[in-house]
């Protein structure tokens, strides 16, 4: 059950179903989520499907319930927290479903627009009532004016008492009319000149502003408006007046006659203001209960309606047979769910009360099928990455397991802090600690979901980068020493190299570890304290750190070369280990692996004492390709050309040699030898396919179609004999061509991908200077401050300091180094054997479907 | 009483997180600086007359690497103080949520 190796065994099966229990076994699948199902009826219109009705009964249901969602979240109604899981109700049930929620929208749509008709009224009666109290101050105002004022003919009204108003007019036989009422306040001036240009005078408009805002009846919305009194004179006027008012939208309301009548008028308002506030607030209280009430069936009607168009969407995929009697569905399951999916059919059969049970039946396919790997929670993230990439093809070697310790570490080695490696831990941990808790797992930010899900993968990156912490001996940019430095300086004076002199007169010393006493020894574990005081520290972890980028990176391409063997066995393409996979190894090898051992060699043969003698490997590795190994040169190059060992250039020459011939090898071998095998070996090939069809029998007994297959004998479930078979037609040019191309990309690849590893230096190198310089800049400010404000200065600049390290080296850093270390595995690790074609499975789930209302925040 | 809540529920987490780690690390370093660390030679305000003026070599520097100890350690007690006023507001911010909902 190699399952996270390689993938699991898929198989393809037929469904037959009984037409009275399909739904019910679908639903059954759904809960479980075993298989995918194939489109049986892929030219056929969604409109033009079996069971088109019911998907448009069911989106109907949703569109009410997304008004309901919608109209419980306005009134700000929370919905009970429940992780139930209702199943899919039977059809009968749906039409109660239904019912209710076309019950529930009529109700609620009377309500909502009997509520704002009432909500309507209300204003008006409110801009009414302002209105009266404001037009009975023009009324009185005019009247407390002095009598001393001018009088004019026409209009004795203005200045007399409002007894006499109507009086004095009927005696001037004048018709003189009132139009009352509101306008916004910004178009009052327009207003008044229209009036005047049109009337010319005949009008006279007296308005004042409303204190309040007020609410518009037609938009709700708070305006300011001004109330205005316009008495005109004669009835043509008041045509026009009332025209112009229309114009303006303003809102009318009849003026009273006389003091009496507004008084009756402005009673009767308050009464009936107050009538309606109480019948609107009862109108809400109403609405909020209905609302409440539907809140608390309506997740399991959202749950209920979801699972019920996913099964007849499935439904529609499958296709009757040629009974007409039941449906046939066509589904993708992995080999060792066959009994579970049994089960469920049975289970369904018995749910739907039908007497004839529905099975399942396996059958033979020449198509690929999707690509399953199990994974759990904490294999799952980096599944994720590798697939990220791309699916794996069926049944080839999956990246994944190898990933979970690669993919850390050599992130740790770009990364390399034991203070950041155990801040990131934490953080992980904390993550991991607390992975149930609803509120972390359920949040809508993206950003946060993403570094949930990889949690594991963050504290993996911790703890290792914890490890090359101590190795590199780097923490915060300081060394710790834990067990004691292996240099000695007080040696350098007994030896009586350094005296007083010495350290007066010179700015920089070098410790010579020729000198007895100096070198004690290598530090037990990492790089020795000592380093971080020297001032040519970067020169010796820039060679130690280049080295090392090199010997991984050899290391772990050959481990993807290797592993492709994997793949290669496993498809039974012996061929491909000798034409395909040895030539590559050879040339990698001889090439760099030889370089790794000159590494390994200069490092391990040479002391301090030869050290002026050691040789450049760069330049004995150039030398290698140009053959220069034995030329004479002149003395003061003699120490870099001198052999780093006796015999180096005839070893040398000899795997130049292996090298390039196993180029041609890999770009003729494979095409030349499949060619060879289709034209000349007709008569084996044949005594092959026959042992391949006695081999398949024994594997494959359940599958019940197979024995019309063995007379026809071309069909194969099993990808492993693809590559010879006859049925494919082998064409020469394209072969060549792509192995051509796989051979120049695999060569010049060698030498990219190796130089690309590199990187793990440049990285490394500039976390440790950002570091470097974050507490030169920062904390060495607060620390050297010696005054007493020293530590009152020392507080913030530590939380400066914190925060700067959590921000550019922890986040900046971080995602540097992940993204360059997940290149490496994509490119340059993962083109040595991958390819990464496939589909993924995604089998038929309810939880796996996503829900709309979600989506849009509702639920 | 007006409510002693003056920051929401992450800033008094952010609080929390890093007065724990100035506790840890400052208490650290002032163990490294009184221990007389060389590796922190360069964060220790000495000057070029400390070393040649110096007339017991080298206590004068050591002197200096004993006040900067003391410096992380009186550093840590404030943070210790700033600890405690976020565990503070995280308790209120925990107990207006309850409240609430």
């Amino acid at each position: 059950m190699s399952s996270l190796l390689r993938g699991e065994e898929m198989c393809l099966a037929q469904l037959f179903l009984q037409s009275g229990s399909a739904y019910d076994c679908i639903s059954e699948l759904g809960e479980l989520g075993l298989v995918e199902f194939r489109d049986l009826n892929p030219n056929v219109n969604s409109f033009q499907r079996k069971h088109v009705n019911e998907i448009k009964k069911c989106e109907e249901m949703e569109r009410i319930l997304g008004y309901l969602l919608r109209e419980i979240k306005k009134a700000d109604i929370s919905l009970p927290e429940s992780d139930m899981n209702p199943v899919s109700p039977s059809p009968k049930h749906i039409m109660t479903i239904m019912e209710q929620l076309q019950r529930l929208e009529v109700e609620l749509g009377e309500v909502t627009r009997n509520k704002e008709k009432l909500q309507k009224n209300l204003l008006e009666l409110t801009e009414y009532t302002h209105m009266l109290r404001i037009t009975r101050n023009f009324v009185q105002r005019s009247a407390e004016r002095e009598p001393l004022q001018v009088q004019y003919e026409e209009f004795p009204f203005l200045e007399k008492d409002t007894r006499m108003d109507y009086s004095s007019m009927q005696r001037l036989g004048a018709k003189l009319g009132f139009i009352s009422g509101l306008i916004q306040r910004a178009k009052i001036e327009a207003f008044e000149r229209m009036l005047w240009r049109v009337c010319k005078g005949y009008t006279i408009l007296s308005y004042a502003e409303v204190e309040e805002y007020l609410e518009d009846p037609d938009t709700g919305e708070p305006t300011k408006s001004v109330v205005f009194l316009i008495s005109y004179w004669g009835d043509q006027i008041g045509q026009k007046v009332k025209k112009i008012c229309d114009c303006y939208h303003c809102h009318l309301y009849p003026y009273p006659s006389n003091n009496d009548e507004r008084n009756d008028v402005v009673e009767g308002l308050r009464t009936r203001i107050q009538d309606l506030h109480t019948v609107l607030h009862r109108t809400e209280d109403y609405l909020r209960q209905v609302l409440i009430k539907a809140s608390e069936s309506v997740y399991t009607w959202v749950v209920q309606v979801k699972k019920m168009k996913a099964i007849y969407y499935i439904l529609n995929l499958c296709s009757f047979d040629v009974t007409n009697k039941c449906l046939i569905a066509e589904v993708w399951c992995p080999v060792n769910d066959i009994p579970k999916l049994r089960r469920a059919l049975e289970d369904g059969s018995r749910k739907s009360g039908a007497t004839v049970p529905s099975f399942v039946n396996r059958i033979p396919t020449t198509d690929t099928p999707p690509t399953l790997i199990r994974t759990n929670k904490f294999t799952s993230g980096f599944q994720n990455i590798v697939d990220a990439y791309g699916v794996g093809s069926y049944r080839e070697v999956n990246p994944a397991p190898f990933t979970i310790i690669t993919f850390p570490f050599l992130f740790a080695v770009m990364f390399g802090d034991l203070g950041h490696g155990i801040i990131m831990s934490l953080f992980a941990l904390w993550m991991v600690r607390y992975e149930n808790n609803r509120k972390l797992k359920n949040t809508r930010n993206e950003i946060w979901n993403t570094f949930f899900e990889g949690r594991y993968i963050i504290l993996m990156m911790g703890l290792f980068s914890i490890y090359t912490g101590l190795i590199y001996n780097d923490c915060f940019s300081k060394s710790l020493n834990i067990f004691g430095s292996g240099w000695n300086v007080t040696a350098m004076f007994t030896a009586k190299v350094w005296t007083t002199e010495v350290l007066k007169g010179n700015n920089f010393l070098t410790l010579d570890p020729d000198v007895t006493g100096v070198f004690k020894g290598p530090y037990p574990f990492g790089i020795d304290p000592i380093w971080n005081l020297a001032s040519n520290r970067l020169t010796f972890l820039n060679s130690y750190k280049m080295k090392m980028s090199v010997i991984l990176g050899i290391i772990h391409m050959s481990f993807g070369v290797i592993l492709s063997t994997y793949n290669h066995r496993y498809f039974r393409k012996r061929y491909n280990l000798y034409l395909v996979f040895l030539p590559e190894l050879l040339f990698l090898l001889c090439l760099f692996g030889y370089l790794v051992f000159m590494i390994f060699y200069k490092w391990l043969a040479f002391t301090a004492k030869d050290s002026k003698l050691a040789p450049s490997i760069l330049i004995h590795f150039i030398n290698m390709f140009l053959m220069q190994g034995d030329a004479k040169q002149p003395p003061e190059q003699g120490k870099a050309m001198e052999p780093l060992y006796p015999g180096q250039t005839g070893l040398q020459i000899f795997l130049v040699v292996i090298a390039v011939l196993s180029v041609p090898v890999l770009l003729l071998g494979k095409p030349v030898y499949l060619r060879w095998l289709q034209n000349g070996g007709q008569n084996r090939l044949g005594m092959y396919r026959g042992y391949e069809r006695v081999r398949r029998n024994s594997d494959e007994e359940l599958c019940l179609l197979r024995s019309e297959d063995m007379e026809e004998g071309n069909s194969h479930s099993d990808p492993s004999s693809s590559g010879e078979h006859l049925s494919k037609e082998f064409n020469f040019a394209d072969e060549f061509l792509h192995q051509a191309i796989h051979t120049i990309e695999y060569c010049l690849g060698c030498v990219s991908n190796t130089a690309s590893y590199l990187r793990l230096w440049a990285l490394s190198l500039a976390h440790a200077q950002l570091s470097e310089v974050l507490w030169a800049m920062v904390m060495r400010v607060g620390l050297r401050m010696d005054t007493a404000l020293g530590v009152v200065f020392l507080v913030p600049v530590f939380g400066l300091f914190a925060v700067l390290t959590v921000s550019i080296l922890l986040v900046m850093e971080g995602l540097s180094a992940f993204l360059h270390a997940l290149r490496l595995h994509w490119v340059e690790f993962q083109n040595k054997f991958y390819s990464g074609t496939g589909v993924k499975f995604c089998p038929f789930s309810f939880s796996l479907l996503p829900s709309s209302f979600e989506h849009d925040g509702l639920l | 009483m007006p409510s002693l809540l003056f920051c929401g529920p992450k800033m008094a987490a952010c609080g929390m997180v890093i007065s724990i780690w100035g506790v840890i690390m400052l208490a650290m370093l002032g163990i490294f600086f009184s221990a007389n660390s060389a590796v922190l030679i360069e964060d220790v305000p000495f000057t070029e007359d400390d070393i040649r003026a110096d007339t017991q070599p080298p206590q004068r520097i050591y002197a200096l690497y004993r006040q900067v100890g003391i410096n992380c350690f009186i550093a840590a007690a404030v943070y210790v103080a700033v600890g405690a006023i976020s565990l503070c507001q995280v308790r209120l911010n925990k107990r207006q949520e309850y409240m609430v909902t």
